[in-house]
């Protein structure tokens, strides 16, 4: 896998949303935490929705660092698997938000999490 | 009636052993015909795990084993890239002190044909591999294996052979097989084919081909059951095996850990992943390597793999007809082996002998049983 | 019930839930496997039960909120006689037993019976750019409004081409989204010339004209017959690219935040490709599908196919198919036909459907994915999105000679390799296979289908305690 850092990608501002609700905007609201920022989306929002209300990625590639933002919707197309900060894999599109989910869309922040020990320790022979 | 095809060998069956063996007998400068009747590479030779390891093979491959890895050192000028080859070193794991015995006294065998393993255990071990779980007490380490994409491989050696001169037909399958007394007749629908030499190198069909000339291998298709997960950080960096476990794990550069260990089902001609092997390696893998719990699993897949009694593969004359070789039943292992294999049979067909030894994997050790094939 | 019958139906779209009303109706109770979290399916998909949604199903649904209604109720109905599994994905499927998993755990279901109404995704052919953020299929855009009240942007451009294309930009326009262009890669004249096929459903087309119709009276710029260049912008969607058609049109650059996408729909057959079915080729859907007979019966005893799962026919013939495979299952077990008002015979079925067949014959001639459309892929436009593996990539292994066959190009170049397992890529890469060879598509391979069918988490909570050893004779590296 590559070592881009794709946090350092200049460009638009990263917290502009890309959905626009339209519709339903009276439900309750709920906090999340999404790269360790305490962000609002309302009750019934699937995780993708409420993250794509804050900002126009889910994850970024781990070839090309590049955002991605979903696909399909329907649970196809397997664009928007998000990484929980306890390291459980969530399909943002089919999954509701709840109360208090800490979830990651940065590269960066999701291998802090998910660090089991460096590779490369102790001058392993290759 | 149409002409008549002449080779200087015929070779049946394009999966790797084949495919090395019409390269290096391209190469030195012999007419050859290689017939697959599917796609080259694509059986056992394509979806094997793809361990390039010389650790842990009994005594009699050793020579083999030696010569084929230094094959593999030179990929990219045989067949012109270097199918992922990783010398990342293979970790076999011992959980068990009587394990660390047994591997131990491996690389002291191993010592003596100038293949060096090193051990690990206890707080080295542990401080050394922090992502590996508790069950492993241990390891031997051989530098110098590593692994490679089978997918890539196996097709390349073709393509190089094709590319040396050799004349590769894919989606051909052959019949008729036959020696007239002179030569080798073959027949691949309408193609009439003629050759001086016969490679058997057919896998897991090869008992049909031997089965022309009244020989047989006790030899059983089994059916590997292999997964991979999505690309994951980096974290394996190793080829792992574990010592008598069944799992064995690699992670390729793009991240995915390509996992293996157990057995799917199948009928022979195709061979398919069974959930319930699955389910157990996954457990196993989880155990071995906990940053694998919560990684998505995207993909399993399984091949038709031929297995012999012994595990040791048979390669050698017939011993009913001369100039025909057989190289076959490789038994999981023949990834590493068969790029030597290949030049083994070059020797056999242009020198007449080699140095390598194959008394070990004569088609007529099984004597006993070989006049009852199983296929 | 005898206990050697368990009935198993994988879908609760329009397909699953008839059939399952069909067999409850004759004193058979199914499980049913649904992997969304409510029964409804795509086209009736329901909004999340938690968060208080409001709107009725007018407002979702439109002209079909009475069908949408029916079906709803008639599911809610069907509850205490069935055992229906939400949230639950069938991810691989052997010999009469399908692996299931819910909420983190597995579940072998062992079934005598199957009836697999899967469903259908968008059918997608790549765009230069397409996966920049603000990117969506057509459906991606529909599921976004009616289960969640969101446009995808702000200001959204709507492409590719089928009738989706101007449903969802009637949706949009009306809840007040802000719709800037409708790109339709289709010519006028092509659905001029399928007209006579389409009045086979009459009220079908006349929405159809309807939506159209509605469009324009708004103001909503339409184009038709155009090729789309290229999808621009730094994170996300900035502009689109497109021009008309024929040769030596000009560029023209639409300044939009999110585009919906796709060319139409394409069956999810996995499950029968996994479970054993024959496929053919069917040439109305240009792609491969598992055979069925007159009733559903696929080529395998004991297991069925219906609804879009089996070749798009739309949410009304799946409805009827699903009733038609209950009735096949209930004849293959020799229990009698349900009678009563709303359950038609196997006879009139077969008579609608044959109506609707014409139908989308007229659909696909209307709204054909634009023809050659691999050869203007340039080399750096990503084909795979899953892999990132880009048309170059492609284009050198198929001119080497090294594949002129799907699995092959799968197996040298990772293409269909990653998480989506081809659903996204398979399409483009047919396409292109199919247009450098220079081969018809139906002579290029089929892309095999692995288990998992999606993919599954690995988390050892999943696994339950009593899983066996792996056997001794199987050990080896």
């Amino acid at each position: 896998m590559p070592s881009i850092s794709p946090s350092a990608q200049t460009g638009a501002p990263l917290c502009q949303p890309q959905f626009v609700r339209v519709a339903e905007t009276r439900r309750a609201p709920l906090h999340f935490f999404l790269d360790g920022q305490r962000v609002a989306a309302l009750q019934g929002d699937t995780l993708l929705t409420a993250v794509l209300m804050q900002q126009r990625r889910v994850r970024e590639s781990e070839f090309s660092g590049a955002p991605r933002a979903g696909f399909c919707l329907i649970g196809a197309c397997q664009d928007c698997w998000m990484r929980a900060e306890d390291g459980t894999r969530v399909r943002a599109c089919s999954t509701l938000v709840t109360e208090g989910m800490r979830v990651l869309s940065r590269l960066a922040s999701v291998e802090t999490a998910t660090d089991n020990g460096a590779p490369d320790q102790a001058g392993d022979p290759r | 009636m149409s002409d008549t095809l002449h080779y200087d060998v015929a070779i049946a069956g394009g999966g790797l052993v084949g495919s090395s063996a019409a390269l290096a007998l391209a190469r030195r400068g012999l007419r050859v015909g290689l017939f697959e009747r599917r796609y080259c590479g694509a059986q056992a030779s394509g979806v094997n795990y793809g361990g390039v390891r010389c650790q842990g093979r009994p005594v009699e491959q050793m020579p083999l084993a030696i010569r084929a890895r230094r094959v593999w050192d030179r990929l990219p000028e045989l067949i012109g890239i270097d199918g992922e080859f990783t010398v990342s070193g293979h970790l076999r794991l011992a959980r068990s002190e009587s394990d660390l015995i047994a591997l131990q006294s491996w690389a002291d065998m191993a010592r003596d044909h100038g293949l060096h393993a090193q051990l690990i255990s206890g707080a080295a071990f542990r401080q050394r591999y922090p992502w590996l779980g508790p069950a492993a007490v241990g390891g031997s380490l051989c530098a110098t294996d590593g692994h490679a994409n089978p997918r890539l491989v196996s097709p390349a050696f073709a393509r190089a052979a094709r590319a040396a001169g050799a004349d590769v037909r894919e989606q051909t399958e052959l019949s008729d097989i036959h020696h007239d007394g002179t030569r080798f007749q073959l027949r691949a629908g309408d193609l009439r084919i003629s050759a001086d030499w016969l490679i058997n190198s057919a896998g897991a069909w090869a008992n049909t081909v031997a089965g022309y000339f009244g020989e047989a291998a006790p030899m059983k298709p089994i059916y590997p059951n292999m997964w991979v997960t999505e690309p994951l950080p980096l974290f394996i960096t190793h080829n792992l095996g574990v010592y008598g476990g069944g799992i064995y794990a690699r992670q390729v550069a793009r991240g995915n850990c390509v996992i293996g260990g157990g057995r799917g089902h199948g009928d022979g001609e195709y061979g398919q992943p069974s959930t319930e092997t699955t389910r157990v390696v996954m457990r196993d893998a989880c155990a071995l390597l906990p940053a694998l719990r919560e990684a998505l699993l995207i993909r399993t897949w399984s091949g038709v793999e031929g297995e012999t009694p012994d595990s040791n593969p048979i390669i050698g004359a017939s011993r009913t007809v001369p100039r025909l070789l057989h190289a076959f039943g490789f038994s999981g292992g023949g990834f590493l082996l068969a790029p030597g294999v290949g030049e083994v049979l070059a020797d056999l067909v242009v020198d007449g002998a080699t140095v390598t030894p194959l008394d070990a994997f004569s088609i007529d050790r099984f004597a006993a049983i070989a006049t009852s094939p199983v296929a | 019930m005898s206990d050697e019958r368990r009935i198993v139906i994988v879908g609760a779209g329009p397909a699953g839930v008839r059939a399952a009303e069909t067999l409850v109706a004759a004193g058979v109770k199914p499980i049913v496997i649904d992997e969304n979290a409510r029964w409804g399916g795509q086209i009736y998909r329901q909004p999340p039960a938690l968060g208080g949604f409001e709107r009725s199903k007018k407002a979702l649904y439109g002209f079909e909120a009475h069908k949408a209604e029916a079906l709803h109720s008639t599911m809610a109905a069907l509850l205490p006689h069935v055992d229906y599994r939400p949230d639950t994905l069938a991810w691989a499927c052997e010999t009469g037993r399908l692996d299931t998993l819910h909420a983190g755990r597995e579940l072998s279901v062992p079934f005598s019976h199957l009836i697999i109404a899967s469903g259908a995704t968008d059918r997608v052919l790549p765009v230069p750019g397409w996966t920049l953020p603000g990117v969506y299929t057509l459906g991606a855009a529909q599921v976004a409004l009616k289960s969640q009240g969101c446009a995808i942007g702000r200001r959204v451009v709507l492409a590719g081409t089928g009738p989706l294309l101007y449903l969802v930009a009637y949706q949009y326009v009306k809840a007040g989204a802000q719709v800037i262009a409708v790109l339709d890669t289709s010519p006028f004249l092509q659905q001029v010339a399928a007209a006579p096929k389409l009045v086979r459903a009459p009220s079908t087309f006349a929405k159809g004209l309807y939506y159209i119709g509605w469009l324009k009276a708004k103001g909503i710029r339409i184009e038709r017959d155009v090729t789309l260049v290229g999808i621009r912008g730094a994170d996300g969607v900035e502009a689109l690219e497109w021009r008309a058609s024929r040769e030596g049109s000009p560029i023209e650059t639409i300044a939009c935040d999110a585009i919906g996408v796709s060319f139409g729909l394409k069956p999810e057959t996995q499950l029968a490709d996994l479970a054993g079915c024959r496929f053919r080729f069917d040439a109305t859907n240009r792609c491969w599908l598992p055979e069925v007979d007159a009733m559903g019966r696929s080529s395998l005893r004991g297991v069925y196919l219906a609804g879009d799962g089996a070749g798009i026919a739309g949410a009304d013939a799946a409805e009827l198919a699903g009733r038609r495979a209950a009735l096949a299952l209930l004849d293959d077990l020799g229990i009698a036909h349900p009678r009563g008002a709303g359950l038609p015979d196997a006879a009139a079925i077969a008579r609608s459907l044959k109506r609707i067949a014409v139908f989308r014959e007229g659909i696909e001639m209307a709204f054909a994915p634009p023809a050659h459309c691999a050869s203007q892929w340039p080399d750096d436009m990503i084909v795979c999105r899953c892999e990132e593996i880009d048309a170059s990539t492609l284009r050198r292994c198929i001119r080497d000679g090294d594949a002129n066959e799907i699995n092959r190009l799968k197996a040298l170049t990772r293409i269909g390799m990653g998480r989506c397992q081809g659903r996204m890529c398979g399409e483009a890469a047919l396409t292109l296979l199919a247009e450098e060879t220079g081969k018809p598509l139906d002579a290029v391979g089929r892309l095999r289908s692995q288990p998992p069918v999606k993919p599954i988490p690995l988390s050892p909570r999943m696994l339950a305690d009593d899983i066996a050893e792996i056997p001794v004779e199987a050990r080896d590296e």
